[in-house]
């Protein structure tokens, strides 16, 4: 099932919706790398609620999508984590080392805000 | 009665005759219940059993141990017996009643019996035989349900007491909006931190925490097993977007993790509690100030 992506301000919203096959993966990846330079997006939330397994191709996968961004210019969240499936990740060393998280899409809008403001201070010091 | 039996031939009547002589026993230790029960209180004081218990009790109890005894013997059912031995070591479990002292007290009341019997038929070997053989398996039985059940109720009351213990040993405290504190005191086995980390992320989720105190100075020591566990904790507790702070490592458990080879980028680990309170606020945007600062804009 393909994954809605939602643009938000200057934000993209990728919403899983359900289990993800590895295509399915490869085709978001494909995807939020491509819609964050149309749309000149500062920011990316994966939502993962829905997700009750995350084997290691798919964090695998999010780390690169998170990796790409970056290398495009935006920060990425992974938000909606089950603490069920965090513990069953980190047991199999899935870690997403170098991906910020966040608890739920809320927690993570007020993370990228956080960001975009520090990001937004630098400009007008310099501009002084 | 004597002469007659004992002549008779003993094969073709083996299972009737059990019955037979269980009932002639019983009526035996019906008939002598009130010394029977006196010896055995006795020989209970002798050997200095129950000594938690006064006198009066010791008599009481073994009245009714007996009753029920003679009983199971009579019926040959046991499960009236389990129910009391069950009963009797709720009672007597709390009074700090050992194990050993309950396997001694059925197994003084057998050699009582057993006694009594070989008084009474003592003249006529072959049916002393008889009914020792009739008498023995019943008694080793009852023996062996009695002492099952105050086991088996120890045990229970054991359970019991774990699990009350794991369900207080592990409160997830909310501080502040966003912030929890997890302190940790005593020994954590394995089962101790699986159930720490489900609640902690469980309690991550319902506070929505952003950063977490865990606070292990109460912890002396950690197996290498135990402190990778609290290595991964750290770790899910990030996928869910929250920081973890551990505070108060002892000399020990520093030693610990550095012989399994923590990456300490992704442990963020803070003196004692206090400070670890301090970090947490200062990345949660708190800032503490005492009251007469405030007053006196200067």
């Amino acid at each position: 099932m393909e994954v809605p992506i939602l643009k938000q301000g200057p934000y993209l919203i990728a919403s899983v919706q359900s289990a993800l096959t590895d295509a399915d993966l490869l085709q978001l990846r494909d995807a939020l790398v491509e819609k964050v330079g149309r749309f000149r997006s500062r920011g990316v939330i994966v939502d993962v609620t829905a997700m009750d397994v995350m084997d290691s191709f798919a964090s695998r996968m999010l780390r690169d999508i998170a990796h790409m961004i970056r290398l495009r210019g935006a920060d990425t969240v992974i938000v909606g984590i089950q603490p069920e499936v965090a513990f069953a990740m980190v047991q199999l060393g899935l870690t997403l080392e170098g991906v910020a998280t966040a608890l739920d899409l809320e927690e993570g809008l007020s993370f990228l805000d956080q960001k975009m403001k520090k990001v937004g201070g630098e400009v007008r010091t310099r501009g002084r | 009665m004597k002469g007659g039996q004992s002549q008779m031939g003993s094969a073709q009547v083996t299972s009737e005759s059990t019955t037979a002589l269980l009932r002639e026993l019983v009526a035996h230790l019906r008939q002598n219940r009130t010394q029977l029960r006196e010896e055995w209180a006795r020989r209970i004081t002798e050997a200095k059993l129950l000594t938690a218990m006064t006198k009066e009790e010791v008599f009481a109890e073994a009245t009714s141990v007996y009753d029920n005894y003679v009983e199971a013997l009579e019926t040959g059912t046991f499960e009236a017996l389990q129910a009391y031995a069950r009963n009797l070591s709720e009672r007597i479990i709390p009074r700090g009643v050992q194990t050993d002292e309950v396997v001694g007290i059925v197994l003084l009341l057998r050699d009582v019996l057993a006694r009594s019997l070989f008084a009474r038929y003592h003249a006529d070997f072959e049916k002393l035989n008889r009914i020792l053989d009739a008498y023995e398996p019943a008694a080793n039985r009852i023996a062996i349900t009695v002492a099952v059940g105050f086991v088996q109720e120890r045990e229970r009351t054991i359970r019991d007491q774990q699990e009350a213990i794991r369900e207080l040993s592990t409160p997830v405290l909310q501080v502040r909006e966003r912030l929890l504190i997890l302190p940790i005191i005593g020994v954590i086995d394995p089962q101790r931190a699986r159930q720490l980390t489900e609640q902690l992320l469980r309690g991550i989720r319902t506070n929505r925490a952003r950063v977490v105190v865990i606070d292990i100075t109460g912890v002396a020591a950690m197996d290498s097993n135990v402190a990778n566990h609290l290595v991964l904790t750290v770790e899910a507790s990030r996928l869910l977007g929250a920081t973890v702070i551990v505070t108060g490592l002892s000399p020990e458990i520093a030693q610990t993790l550095v012989n399994i080879g923590v990456d300490l980028t992704k442990m963020n680990t803070v003196g004692d509690l206090q400070g670890g309170i301090e970090e947490a606020e200062r990345l949660l945007g708190y800032k503490v100030i005492p009251v007469t600062e405030t007053e006196n804009p200067a």
